[in-house]
């Protein structure tokens, strides 16, 4: 039999408080080959996790499976008891979850874990399942395959655990592996490296998997076939070199445009830099410790020009949000000074003034943490209004609806609370609320990762539209350098506290690069089929070097870095570099060494 | 609409069962179109309404009460003592002949009166204490945490019998005792539940906006936390009704010839020997209040999930 899974008129419905069944899932029908990949995309909310949960005959608490038939081999999977299920999941049907750390029990040796499955249904001994799992490992690139089994979950990395629960899904050699959004909590250069382990293990072994994300670009490298969902149905179905080249739905060409944000913006006035003109916020040699050892930014020195948009970039733990703190002073810094117009601003909240509160906003990551629940969106917005301007009355009510109209809501949602919003509503009143102070910097503190592409492409517009109009300034904190590159005038690449690289908007078109800003650029999946294997990002191996002599104040990219020096990286601090192009890195190779980076990587690790 | 409830909930336990899915099916598209946009309308649950009536009874009762009681508090009015129920003394005659009834009428504002403002008190230091801790951190989050730990090892009776022996008892020192006894648990739940709601975004943005103390504790963060600390209200008013009655119980309450509902437990305890209504009476009217009050509140916080 050919077809190893078939979903036919699937139908799942969530019931409301008032008990009241809404579908969710509007009749769904695809099957799946042995050995195919197929991925389901979609915006949050279009049903793409409920339609993969209801392959293992799962619906989620308030939600239930209606009608329709999902058949697995030859099982109804709809039709089975309870008992008949538990024996299916985690069996002949695995699931790997979007967040591996909440996945693992951290009380628990990683190894127990992997083989439970194997243990529970019986498919194997002890030994033959310790020994499966560490030839997993190895298949999924894991270092150390023989010993990691024995650790713990908190003593390995994000990626690892990712790639750990992948063994732990395969160790029973299921026929179908459901994956759901497992990169989407990674950053690029982890999860390229996820995706390379996850994609050899599947073509090795011939795994039928459904493969849930909301990444185009992620799911052009794993799939040979695209379901795109919008709203619980399915709007095109198709292989993905076809969706890719001729999208057939209109929807799948909106996705498909969102991807590149680049567009919404290239038309933003160019500020002319003006040499004798103050910036607006001048950062100098920033240092900010927690404790009196462990230092999370030094060195950092950044300006933000009137009207501009200066980029901050780098992974997680690279300390780019608490450079947006230590400026809003949630973030007492140990050294270094924040100069706003040229007048020093405290480094504690309790120092600065209500003026310096107001020409300095922040807008947080998450809105649905950001908006107090309890407040009605005319509250929240009326707040600054009242506390900087002292509005009152029918002038804050106008003013309320005025700045509803400019973040492009209707002022009919003045009444409402914030958890009768959307994702992207929410994200816009808290862009509202930092406007309604009429500040001269907001601070943006990864405003688009919480969105749907569609929807952040669109509040990325949004601010590109009010800093035009309102002459604005941005200070854009980012993971995801293409949005960076398209809407900043300036990016300050930073890794693990120290700033590495910083530039023009355009000298990140082409090397050379500081090798992380390298990696990074080359992380970052690209819309065709293929890149997966092209890209060098993340392959070579470093160079051999000796023990780090003196750990103070030497690169911090050296654990990484493709092209460290023997001798002189791991002994010297690197100098600011300025390149020829005009960037200033941070590093001790110079324009010609950097630009052969890109060539001379070695790929013997490749394979 | 109730049995529509219970209805559908049996049939989502049998989603996955094969022979109920055609019924289901049918029932579904039929009801959807009918009734998907209502807007929320919640049923009163049963226990939820019996604890209001139980609450609202007492509550008047402690405000009408003295007025309607049919016999004078104090008069010996009766020949028989511990006396049965009759239709002149409707819940009998205590041990010097006095009707029950009056006396727990004229028992409740001291009762409900008292517990009510200890708590009210107790609930409202606690809370306003716990923010400012929470919203301040640092030495005055360890000064007010430290010395409400040293309050909370002190047990409750043992601190009421000290205050009483000290002080001699009297209604406003009463009030006083349970608050403080009661204080710093208060103070401990409000302080966990705003150190939660302290760490949100919005909390953090009020901060960035440059907002002051009193801003952040009342507007921001005491509405998220609002329901919890009605529920314990709830708990602490039991808590307390139940010392006020073991106070009176051991003579300390409310001195004679006032009584409360303990005060009466106390008084007629001989009477139990006998099975007279005099003991039974108070007792089950403390009984009926504090699970009256609970009832209420546990169906407060059902109400919460929306």
């Amino acid at each position: 039999m050919n077809e190893i899974v078939k979903v036919s008129g699937l139908r799942v419905a969530a019931r409301t408080d008032e008990g009241v069944d809404l579908p969710i899932v509007h009749g769904v029908d695809f099957s799946l080959k042995q050995g195919e990949v197929l991925a389901l995309i979609g915006e949050s909310g279009s049903g793409k996790t409920t339609i993969a949960l209801s392959l293992m005959g799962y619906a989620r608490s308030g939600c239930r499976i209606v009608g329709g038939s999902v058949r697995i081999g030859d099982v109804d999977v709809l039709q089975l008891s309870d008992a008949e299920l538990a024996n299916l999941r985690g069996c002949r049907v695995a699931y790997i979850a979007q967040s591996a750390a909440a996945a693992f029990n951290p009380s628990k040796r990683i190894m127990d874990q992997v083989i439970e499955s194997a243990m529970i249904h019986g498919t194997a001994s002890r030994q033959q399942a310790q020994a499966k799992a560490v030839e997993l490992f190895r298949a999924l690139a894991l270092p150390d395959p023989e010993n990691i089994g024995a650790r713990y979950p908190h003593q390995v990395s994000g990626g690892q655990l990712q790639r750990l629960m992948a063994a732990m899904a395969l160790i029973t050699d299921p026929a179908l592996v459901i994956l759901d959004e497992p990169t989407t909590a990674l950053d690029v250069t982890t999860q390229i490296e996820v995706l390379r382990a996850f994609k050899q293990v599947v073509r090795e072994r011939g795994t039928t998997a459904v493969y849930v994300s909301h990444d185009l670009a992620v799911v052009a490298q794993m799939a040979d076939r695209i379901v795109v969902l919008r709203d619980g149905q399915i709007q095109e179905n198709s292989p993905t070199e076809q969706l890719l080249a001729a999208p057939a739905h209109p929807y799948t060409r909106r996705l498909l445009a969102a991807m590149k944000p680049a567009a919404a913006s290239r038309a933003s006035a160019r500020v002319e830099p003006v040499e004798q003109e103050k910036p607006l916020l001048e950062v100098r040699d920033l240092e900010v410790c927690y404790g009196k050892q462990v230092k999370v930014l030094h060195g950092i020195d950044l300006q933000v020009r009137r009207g501009t948009t200066v980029g901050v970039i780098g992974e997680s733990g690279s300390g780019k949000t608490t450079l947006a703190r230590a400026v809003a002073g949630m973030v007492a810094p140990s050294a270094g000074r924040i100069l706003l117009d040229g007048q020093p601003l405290s480094g504690t909240l309790a120092g600065r003034t209500r003026e310096q509160f107001r020409r300095v906003q922040y807008v947080f990551q998450n809105a649905d943490t950001a908006l107090n629940p309890k407040h009605s969106i005319e509250d929240i917005l009326a707040r600054p209004l009242r506390f900087y301007h002292g509005m009152k009355g029918k002038r804050q009510r106008e003013r309320v609806a005025e700045l509803l109209d400019l973040v492009q809501l209707p002022a009919s949602i003045a009444q409402r609370r914030p958890g009768e919003l959307s994702g992207g509503q929410k994200q816009r009143i808290n862009l509202a609320r930092a406007l309604a102070a009429e500040p001269d910097l907001i601070l943006c503190d990864e405003v688009t990762s919480a969105l749907d592409t569609v929807v952040g492409a669109a509040i990325l517009k949004l601010m590109a539209d009010l800093r035009r109009e309102l002459n604005v300034s941005y200070l854009f904190i980012s993971h995801d350098i293409n949005t960076v590159r398209a809407i900043c005038d300036e990016v300050v690449v930073m890794y693990s506290g120290a700033k590495v690289e910083q530039g023009e908007r355009s000298t990140f078109r082409a090397p050379p690069y500081h090798p992380y800003t390298n990696l990074l650029i080359d992380s970052v999946p690209e819309m065709h089929q293929g890149w997966l294997e092209e890209t060098q990002a993340g392959r070579g191996v470093p160079p051999r070097i000796g023990v780090s002599a003196n750990a103070e104040g030497i690169c911090p990219f050296l654990a990484r870095c493709p092209v460290r020096i023997d001798g002189k990286c791991n002994t010297t601090p690197p100098p600011r570099v300025r390149l020829d192009k005009g960037n200033e890195i941070l590093c001790h190779h110079r324009d010609i060494e950097l630009l052969q980076l890109e060539e001379s990587v070695p790929v013997a690790a490749a394979g | 609409m109730k049995s529509n409830i219970n209805q559908s909930g049996s049939q989502n336990m049998a989603t996955s069962g094969g022979s109920g899915q055609v019924a289901e099916n049918e029932w579904l598209d039929n009801s959807v179109p009918v009734t998907a946009p209502t807007k929320h309308r919640r049923l009163p649950n049963p226990g939820g309404f019996l604890g209001f009536i139980l609450v609202f009874f007492w509550l008047v009762m402690a405000v009408i009460g003295p007025m309607i009681a049919p016999h004078d508090v104090n008069g010996l009015v009766s020949d028989s003592f511990f006396g049965p129920i009759s239709s002149q003394y409707p819940l009998g005659t205590d041990y010097l002949g006095r009707d029950i009834l009056s006396r727990l009428l004229h028992g409740a504002p001291y009762t409900i009166g008292i517990a009510l403002l200890a708590t009210s008190l107790a609930c409202m230091s606690g809370v306003v204490l716990g923010l400012v801790a929470a919203a301040s951190g640092g030495w005055i989050d360890a000064l007010i945490s430290r010395v409400q730990d040293a309050m909370i090892a002190i047990p409750n009776k043992i601190f009421a019998l000290i205050m009483v022996a000290s002080f001699g008892s009297s209604v406003p020192l009463l009030i006083v005792m349970a608050a403080i006894a009661y204080m710093p648990g208060c103070y401990r739940i409000a302080r966990a539940l705003a150190v939660n709601v302290m760490t949100m975004d919005y909390v953090l943005a009020a901060r960035t906006r440059g907002e002051g103390l009193a801003y952040i504790i009342f507007i921001e963060v005491l509405p998220n936390m609002l329901r919890p600390v009605l529920t314990d209200f709830g708990l602490r008013f039991v808590y307390v009704v139940l010392l006020l009655s073991a106070m009176s119980f051991l003579g300390l309450g409310v001195q004679p010839p006032d009584a409360d509902w303990g005060s009466l437990v106390r008084e007629n305890i001989q009477g139990l020997g006998i099975g007279a209504p005099a003991v039974l009476a108070p007792a089950v009217a403390i009984a009926t209040l504090t699970m009256g009050v609970n009832l209420l509140i546990d169906s407060l916080g059902g109400r919460a999930k929306r």
